[in-house]
């Protein structure tokens, strides 16, 4: 073990070190003027940005394994640390908005990101399980943070109780693994396996619950009953960062434990993650149909999408399209992150002091009233249903090529199906901004239209150009832990 | 194999029987005549006043909260202080770090007035 | 005298779903609490077995390890769901689950 093992940790250390010192610090900056915590996590993260840059392209293992530094990992860890400056910008306002500003709220964010740069970087079921809770107890704390108003409460209540109930599987599961490979760190476990001294059972059930354990965090069917309340009941500028940040960091240790780590036992898990993928595409955009309320509506999305990045795991078990695969579904974690951030960015515009305006029926009339907010809107909406010219349609795209290139054909036509199908609740959201005559009361708040803006341009410009992501996802891939 | 086992049960046994003879025993000798003072639940002591089930105050809650994190810490630093004379300088280090950490829980409880007592 | 692991995994096996079974009948919020305690603390049963069949093998301690880690974790949730719950009780006067329902839909 040397100094170059901490290097490797660096961003991780930045944030979680930063969190804390600023958990000091903020005792004594007055009430009034919690601004300064959001701008001093601002700058801890952009510190943790420099950090991933300097060390981009480095491919080494730390600490006997347990940390795995390779493309994957620097490539989320950007994409949770964007996600991050864009959540505590987006959140600024609405905290004063809603009155529940408090330094705690940037303090477990950035905790919570740290988890997720544990997680993109895990190499050992020990860090996975670890980077978990980490990510998850400072959401359920900040899903808490509009207590004592009743949704609040019955938001974090379950997603708590859900929460560490996936956590128990996830850790069984772990434990069985553990038991039939005889290791609980990756690459010790690819060995294992190919050597065949494993018990397969063990291998079986463990990494069915590692499956059930993770389908929690990120929304799989069935394992999805808590998004919708969750998603509603928080305040909304965390539910979009949960959106977003949670479910990447869940496919994050899905990728990473499946891809790499379990591909000997692929003929265990293909048919499971085909089946979750499948249903959890069209169940999520069926039940997405009938939802007056913004949230809820864009919560089942949510789900939805979920599906569509779980399709990369049964085209992964094909070892010649693996590589492939991870690829298509980071470019759809990116896809997934610009068009959500900017979709709940907008929500969180609209929505009213009290906590109304939230319904699908407010939005109308938005398009005379705020023409570009309500244009940026219905670029987010076809970005989400995948039509061109927008990056939804190029991941959707590059997903399903994958999917195909791995003789899932019927898995494929699902996707798209179940898009069509999307297209109807998507679009009606730009009928009703459009086309319906109303007075909608609208925010307009320096950052948070900054952040709408960067992700509206984000979605458009990907879309017409994606070369510079892809060139940048074409030279990530997973570290071969097999050697 | 099944041999250590008959041990274990028969220990069992031995457990369940001694008491039971002697409560049993006690049933079936002891004289009877109850009074209203005899049968009452307090033997000694002062009779409770209102509700038995009263709420704690709030305050409450969270000290025992905080004392259950601290308490739990301690499962790493024991390992630490066992090995203490075999680890390397980093190693140390590390362990100070932890505490630190925790001293900035315990610094920012502190400030908050979790830990002062009204 | 030495118990087998079989005996050890079969008894973290029951408890697991002991735990499962108490999620998903009691309505109480700490009841609730409490079964997930016991998934994890049978994960930890596990974990020993486990360690204790692979004994002499250096890896055997990545479970010792883990049960320390499961344990530590398993208090942090005990910090953040019970203050949650406090929270709760303090405005709602209960704490049964199905009275925290008003999100349909």
């Amino acid at each position: 073990m040397d100094w170059q093992d901490f290097l490797s940790v660096l961003p991780f250390i930045i944030v979680a070190g930063w969190a804390t010192i600023l958990l000091l610090v903020d005792l004594w900056i007055p009430a009034n003027r919690k601004g300064i915590t959001a701008g001093l996590a601002v700058l801890g993260l952009i510190a943790a940005i420099a950090a991933v840059i300097s060390r981009f392209g480095i491919e080494r293992e730390a600490f006997d394994g347990m940390i795995i530094v390779d493309g994957f990992s620097s490539f989320l860890q950007l994409l949770f640390l964007g996600v991050g400056v864009i959540a505590i910008a987006q959140a600024y306002d609405y905290l004063r908005r809603r009155d529940i500003e408090r330094g705690e709220y940037y303090i477990l964010l950035l905790y919570s990101l740290s988890g997720m740069l544990l997680m993109a970087s895990a190499g050992d079921l020990i860090v996975v399980f670890l980077a978990v809770e980490l990510l998850s107890i400072p959401l359920y704390v900040l899903a808490a943070f509009a207590i004592p108003k009743a949704d609040s409460e019955e938001s974090a209540l379950k997603y708590f109780l859900l929460g560490a109930f996936a956590s128990g599987f996830l850790v069984y599961g772990i434990a069985l693994v553990f038991g039939s490979t005889g290791t609980t760190a990756l690459s010790g476990m690819v060995a294992a396996i190919e050597s065949a001294e494993t018990t397969p059972i063990l291998l079986l059930v463990g990494s069915g619950m590692i499956l059930v354990g993770l389908g929690f965090k990120v929304a799989a069917v069935p394992f999805h009953m808590w998004t919708p309340d969750v998603y509603q009941g928080a305040p909304t500028s965390v539910t979009s960062f949960m959106a977003v940040g949670a479910k990447a960091g869940g496919f994050a240790a899905l990728l990473r434990i499946f891809i790499s780590a379990l591909p000997g036992a692929a003929v265990m898990w293909m048919p499971l993650t085909m089946w979750i993928a499948a249903l959890t595409m069209a169940w999520g955009n069926i039940a997405a149909i009938s939802q007056t309320n913004i949230k809820r509506m864009l919560a089942y999305s949510s789900i939805a999408h979920a599906g569509y990045i779980f399709m990369a795991l049964p085209a992964a078990a094909t070892p010649e399209v693996a590589p492939e695969a991870v690829r298509a579904a980071l470019f759809y974690l990116v896809t997934y992150a610009i068009t959500n951030l900017g979709a709940w960015g907008v929500v969180l515009a609209m929505e009213k002091a009290e906590g109304s305006g939230l319904e699908i029926e407010d939005y109308s009339g938005l398009g005379k009233k705020r023409p570009a907010l309500a244009l940026a809107m219905a670029l987010f909406m076809l970005s989400l249903t995948g039509i061109p010219p927008t990056v939804g349609f190029m991941g959707k795209f590059y997903l399903f090529q994958v999917v195909i290139d791995a003789n899932l054909i019927w898995l494929a036509l699902v996707g798209v199906v179940t898009s069509l199908i999307s297209a109807y609740y998507y679009l009606r959201v730009i009928v009703v901004m459009y086309m319906r005559d109303g007075e909608p009361e609208v925010r307009s708040e320096a950052l948070l239209n900054s952040t709408i803006f960067i992700t509206a341009f984000g979605t458009f410009f990907f879309g017409i150009l994606p070369g510079f992501l892809l060139k940048m996802i074409n030279q990530v891939s997973l570290l071969d832990l097999f050697r | 194999m099944l041999e250590p086992w008959i041990f274990i049960a028969l220990l069992l046994g031995a457990g369940m029987l001694l008491p039971g003879v002697t409560i049993v025993a006690n049933w079936l000798l002891a004289p009877k005549k109850p009074n209203p003072i005899k049968q009452s639940i307090y033997e000694c002591g002062i009779e409770t006043v209102g509700e038995t089930y009263i709420q704690l105050k709030g305050g409450y809650y969270i000290y025992a909260l905080i004392f259950v994190v601290f308490d739990i810490e301690a499962v790493f630093m024991f390992p630490w202080a066992v090995a203490f004379d075999k680890l390397q300088l980093y190693m140390v280090m590390e362990g100070v770090i932890f505490i630190l950490i925790l001293a900035a829980g315990l610094a920012y409880a502190w400030r908050k007035g979790v830990l002062e007592w009204v | 005298m030495n118990i087998p692991p079989a005996y050890v995994l079969t008894l973290s096996g029951i408890l697991f779903a002991l735990g499962v079974i108490g999620v998903l009948i009691r309505r109480n919020a700490i009841v609730i609490f409490m079964s997930i305690e016991l998934m994890l603390n049978s994960a930890n049963l596990a974990f020993i077995a486990f360690a204790r069949a692979l004994a002499p093998a250096q890896e055997a301690l990545r479970g010792h390890v883990f049960v320390f880690f499961v344990i530590a974790v398993a208090a942090s949730e005990v910090a953040v769901g019970l203050a949650l719950i406090v929270a709760i009780f303090r405005s709602k006067e209960s704490i049964d689950v199905d009275e925290v329902s008003s999100l349909r839909g």
